[in-house]
């Protein structure tokens, strides 16, 4: 898919957890929303433009969230 | 007239819970100081029990005693003209009216005496006098109250007559009969002025079309302003016709076939209201449908849509043998059933074969039942072996289930629609129930109209603003995309000014999120003032707003896709349920979250487990407990990791990663946004399968068309936006031969998944079976109860008509913050217009079931609502044909010049494809949902030369 369509879609929900006062929380509630709404296909892409030109296009909360998503994966 | 069968009690039964105990005590349903009084008399010598406040009328008919009336019909208030239904009362003078007379402890009533029967045969011969004796070629024969009446009172002779020889005219026989209306014609000769029509206009729609003109002998039934129906404001609800005694107002099908010779019981297929009808039938032919005075999502009204515009199912635009193309630009060809699900079934399998058994999905439809949408997603999750599900909720109120599952913990509304008649103020949002939900909107209107306050909160002024004794209290006329700039500015005002109901929240509330919660709105920046330039709405008027229905007694929210289709519609639906807990304004009658569904299954198809994140009962698919249990049933294992949306099934395609569609009863190619976006990714799959009842825009990209069902020929449920299930029965067999559940049971076998129920019966008791919220439900129980609102199980046995009445779903009531966020669809010098969505009375959605009924007498093509001043500038007069540009794309429309939108924003409807209003809306979505930002494009509108 279309990686600025999925980066445009995790900002959007970024933004929406941006104004909870808890950034630890906020990156939680990002990467829980990603990972109960998005089919595994999108979340890999999302993954995948970490260490890429994208990564630069995610909100630093979206960053953080992809980021924990990524290692929860490993882990 | 009463649908066949239906006892009519002459007036209205007395609501339960509406007698005050203690003088001039308040009567709050469910205190002690409002109970049921019940007084007892005495009927022609039977002993009689009735709720204070019975008629006697009513209370007679309750015993089995019919009283002779005319006037009286029990859906309106008690009128007392037409002095058929006088007795006795002992000890009291004279013959009252006992359909005026409430029934008194201790009264002894004698409905039959010689003077009684003279007084009404003299009566009657006045009527009979002036009324033409036709009855044998009347459309009324054999169902008509006064031949009826004549009949019972024993009227033998007629002694006058308006001029010699008149017996059996009428003085208004030279007046023309009206015939404007494709519904129903009005007949002045056959009135006999019992002012039924014109109370149903008032009372039950609430338009106030009707009149009685004239006085004396000359009094006649007028609509509007002596115009004809069509030409009045007269929305054809029917309530006229169904109220009138005679053959005055009558449907044109029964004037053309007859009267009907049994009745089914079933539920409409149009809006989310589910109202519940009589389906009136020759044989398997509907001659009419008559509002079910038992079907408690309309007690008895209904709209133009559910009443009239049936007439679709048997269009000979249906398609009825299964048809296959290898590809979409060959020419379609029949084959018989088999076939078609064998080829379907083949290119599935090689598609998955190919590309992994994640490239093929299912789209179902809010129009299909619980039944055949639950087997669709089964199919999905067993049969293919993912959960690629999605249904055409996703693009109207996928937001209320994620906004209300997040604050109250459950994906639903909290009421019943009767709720509303508890309510002291009405706050309306991003809906426009008029149109949308008519009857509903009946109700809500008569709430209003009994003294209720009303908000209404949209950008255009929809009818609720002012309509006859209606005028809300405020309007505010926000800009599109700002909901929640205006919700959160409200609840500034509600927290800043101390009218949070503190012991609400205390007690049913997360402290930690409340406190978060009131930091937030509380800031400078969510003020009303500081949020005035983003929205447009003087910060005057939402503090009174705010103050209104903070300070209600019960104040309840009614909210529709103006809400849900935004980039910001979770947040707003959050915005909302933060209100409604913040003022303690849950739990009870009169109060609320109300999301107005758009069709009549969007709850139910949600409750199904069609979202490909849920099981039914909307658990998540990663729930191990939930997975294995469906495992232990369905005998498959079940994917953990959510599926594919709509949108991203679209993008998936277009990336070659999605190729095959199983689409029920859904039309993206006409209702999805950016429809070039859509053809684009319709085309790039290599097998798609339609079931539906038309050959429609999305068919135009497929390979295989399997024929769908009416609600006419389904067996099934549906469940309303109040949670309500109710009966769907079918009243004519397929015309294709097999029913949609048929079909997908015969799909799914073909794809090698055995799948074998007898009947949708057994459907439900494996739904109820593994749906801990449908657990208490079964054919059976609906048979009995007539319908039921969900949660019904053990708990609740007979169902949950009030949701979190001592404690939310989820435990306490959770606040969440709602910043608001401009939408990314700004205006700009290129784009200077926000374009808004909608839809009319007489039509629905895409318009494949309306656009193919006489409802295209009134509303035959898509308009664009401009402002004159906008129009002005741009050179546009009332009706020229406008182009508009989006950034997706462009189409024409013919113009219409109203100040009903403000200045810089134009509307239009999308009922019909050949105005393609989605070619030009976006693929901006909801951010937790991805639902369409339908109600914000930046367009630029422009005269075309030559129009």
């Amino acid at each position: 898919m279309n990686p600025d369509t999925l980066i445009r879609m995790a900002n959007q929900i970024g933004t929406f957890f941006e104004a909870m006062p808890d950034r630890e929380q906020a990156v939680k509630d990002v990467a829980s929303h990603l990972r109960r709404t998005w089919d595994p296909r999108m979340r890999t892409q999302l993954l995948s433009t970490l260490g890429g030109a994208g990564e630069a296009k995610l909100k630093p909360l979206v960053r953080d969230a992809v980021i924990a998503l990524r290692q929860a994966d490993s882990a | 007239m009463n649908a066949r069968g239906e006892i009519d009690y002459g007036t209205p039964g007395v609501p339960k819970g509406t007698q005050s105990v203690g003088a001039g005590s308040l009567c709050v349903p469910g205190t002690p100081l409002c109970r049921q009084v019940t007084v007892k008399l005495e009927i022609d010598g039977l002993a009689v029990s009735v709720p204070a406040g019975t008629s006697l009328l009513r209370a007679a008919a309750e015993a089995g005693v019919m009283v002779p009336k005319l006037c009286a019909t029990d859906s309106l208030k008690a009128f007392g003209s037409c002095r058929l239904c006088l007795v006795e009362i002992e000890g009291r003078k004279g013959y009252p009216a006992s359909c005026t007379t409430p029934a008194e402890a201790g009264m002894k009533v004698r409905t039959q005496s010689p003077k009684l029967a003279e007084l009404r045969r003299n009566v009657m011969e006045l009527y009979i006098s002036d009324h033409p004796l036709d009855c044998l070629t009347c459309s009324a024969n054999g169902n008509c109250e006064l031949q009826t009446m004549a009949g019972v009172v024993g009227l033998r002779e007629v002694r006058y007559g308006a001029g010699e020889a008149s017996l059996g005219e009428n003085h208004f026989t030279d007046v023309v009969r009206d015939e404007s209306n494709p519904y129903f014609s009005f007949d002045p000769g056959k009135c006999i002025v019992c002012n039924r029509c014109v109370r149903a206009c008032e009372e039950q729609q609430g338009t106030f079309a009707l009149t009685i003109s004239g006085r004396g002998f000359d009094s006649r039934v007028t609509a509007g302003q002596d115009e004809s129906f069509m030409d009045s404001e007269c929305v054809s609800c029917g309530a006229c016709v169904n109220a009138c005694p005679t053959a005055t107002l009558m449907e044109k099908t029964i004037i053309d076939k007859g009267q009907a010779e049994h009745s089914v019981t079933t539920t409409c297929a149009y809006c989310g209201v589910g109202c519940g009808f009589r389906a009136e039938m020759q044989g398997t032919e509907v001659v009419r449908m008559v509002p079910w005075k038992d079907g408690r999502a309309n007690e008895g009204h209904a709209c133009v849509k559910g009443r009239f515009a049936w007439g679709y199912a048997t269009h000979p635009d249906r398609i009825t043998k299964p048809m296959i193309r290898a590809k979409i630009g060959d020419p379609w060809r029949e084959v018989p059933w088999d076939d078609a699900l064998a080829y379907a079934a083949s290119e599935f399998r090689r598609i998955q074969a190919r590309h992994g058994r994640n490239a093929v999905g299912a789209i179902v439809s809010s129009r299909c039942t619980n039944e055949e949408d639950y087997l669709v997603q089964k199919l999905v999750r067993t049969a293919f072996g993912n959960n690629n599900v999605d249904t055409c909720a996703r693009v109207c109120h996928s937001p209320t289930g994620y906004g209300l599952k997040q604050t109250l913990g459950e994906s639903a509304g909290t009421q019943t629609f009767k709720s509303v008649e508890q309510a002291d103020v009405i706050v309306v949002i991003g809906a426009n129930p008029s149109d949308g939900h008519p009857v509903f909107a009946s109700r809500l209107k008569r709430r209003v109209r009994e003294g209720a306050q009303l908000v209404v909160i949209d950008p255009r002024e929809i009818d609720l603003v002012s309509s006859p004794h209606i005028k809300a209290a405020h309007h505010l006329k926000l800009k599109p995309g700002t909901n929640v700039a205006v919700l959160s500015a409200m609840a500034h005002v509600i927290v800043t000014e101390g009218r949070v109901d503190s012991a609400f929240v205390a007690e049913r509330c997360e402290a930690r999120a409340f406190a978060e919660w009131r930091e937030f709105v509380a800031r400078p920046a969510n003020s009303p003032e500081a949020l005035e330039a983003a929205s447009g709405v003087p910060a005057a008027d939402v503090r009174a707003a705010a103050r209104l229905y903070a300070g209600a007694g019960n104040a309840a929210i009614y909210y529709g896709l103006g809400v849900t289709e935004h980039s910001q519609g979770s947040t707003a639906v959050i915005a909302i349920a933060n209100l409604a807990m913040a003022t303690g304004n849950v739990g009870r009658e009169g109060v609320g979250v109300n999301p107005l569904r758009g069709q009549n299954n969007v709850q139910g198809s949600c409750d199904m487990g069609s979202f490909p994140h849920e099981l039914p009962g909307y658990r998540h698919v990663s729930d191990t407990l939930t997975r294995e249990m469906f495992e232990r049933d369905w005998g498959v294992e079940i994917q953990p990791e959510p599926g594919l949306r709509i949108p991203n099934m679209l993008d998936a395609a277009l990336d070659g990663s999605f190729l095959g569609l199983y689409c029920q009863g859904e039309d993206p190619a006409q209702s999805d946004p950016n429809t070039h976006h859509v053809v684009a990714a319709l085309s790039a799959m290599e097998c798609v399968v339609v079931q539906d009842l038309f050959l429609n825009e999305t068919a135009k990209y497929a390979h295989v068309f399997l024929p769908g069902a009416s609600f006419l020929e389904k067996d099934g449920t549906f469940t309303n936006a109040e949670r309500r299930i109710s009966r769907v029965r079918g009243v004519m067999p397929p015309l294709a031969g097999m029913a949609d559940w048929e079909v997908t049971m015969a799909l799914a076998n073909a794809l090698g998944y055995a799948m074998h129920y007898e009947h949708p019966s057994r459907i439900m008791d494996e739904i109820a079976r593994l749906t801990p919220t449908f657990a208490g439900v079964s054919y059976d129980k609906l048979e009995r109860a007539g319908s039921l609102q969900w949660p019904c199980n053990e708990a609740a046995p007979e169902g949950t008509p009030t949701m979190h009445v001592d404690e939310f779903v989820r435990g306490k009531g959770r606040f969440l913050i709602t910043q608001y966020v401009p939408t990314d669809e700004k205006v700009t010098r290129r784009f200077p217009l926000l374009l808004t969505t909608g839809r009319v009375l007489s039509q629905y959605n895409v318009g494949a079931q309306t656009r193919r009924t006489a409802n295209t007498d009134f509303y035959g093509a898509d308009l664009l609502e401009i402002h004159p001043h906008d129009a002005e500038e741009r050179g546009i007069r009332d009706g020229d044909r406008v182009g508009i540009e989006s950034r997706a794309g462009s189409t024409t429309l013919p113009a219409t010049i109203t100040e009903r939108v403000q200045p810089g924003v134009v509307y239009t409807t999308f009922h019909f494809p050949e105005s393609g209003a989605n070619v030009i809306t976006t693929d901006n979505s909801d951010w937790a949902t991805n639902c369409p930002e339908y109600k914000v494009t930046a367009v630029q509108v422009s005269r075309l030369s030559g129009a």
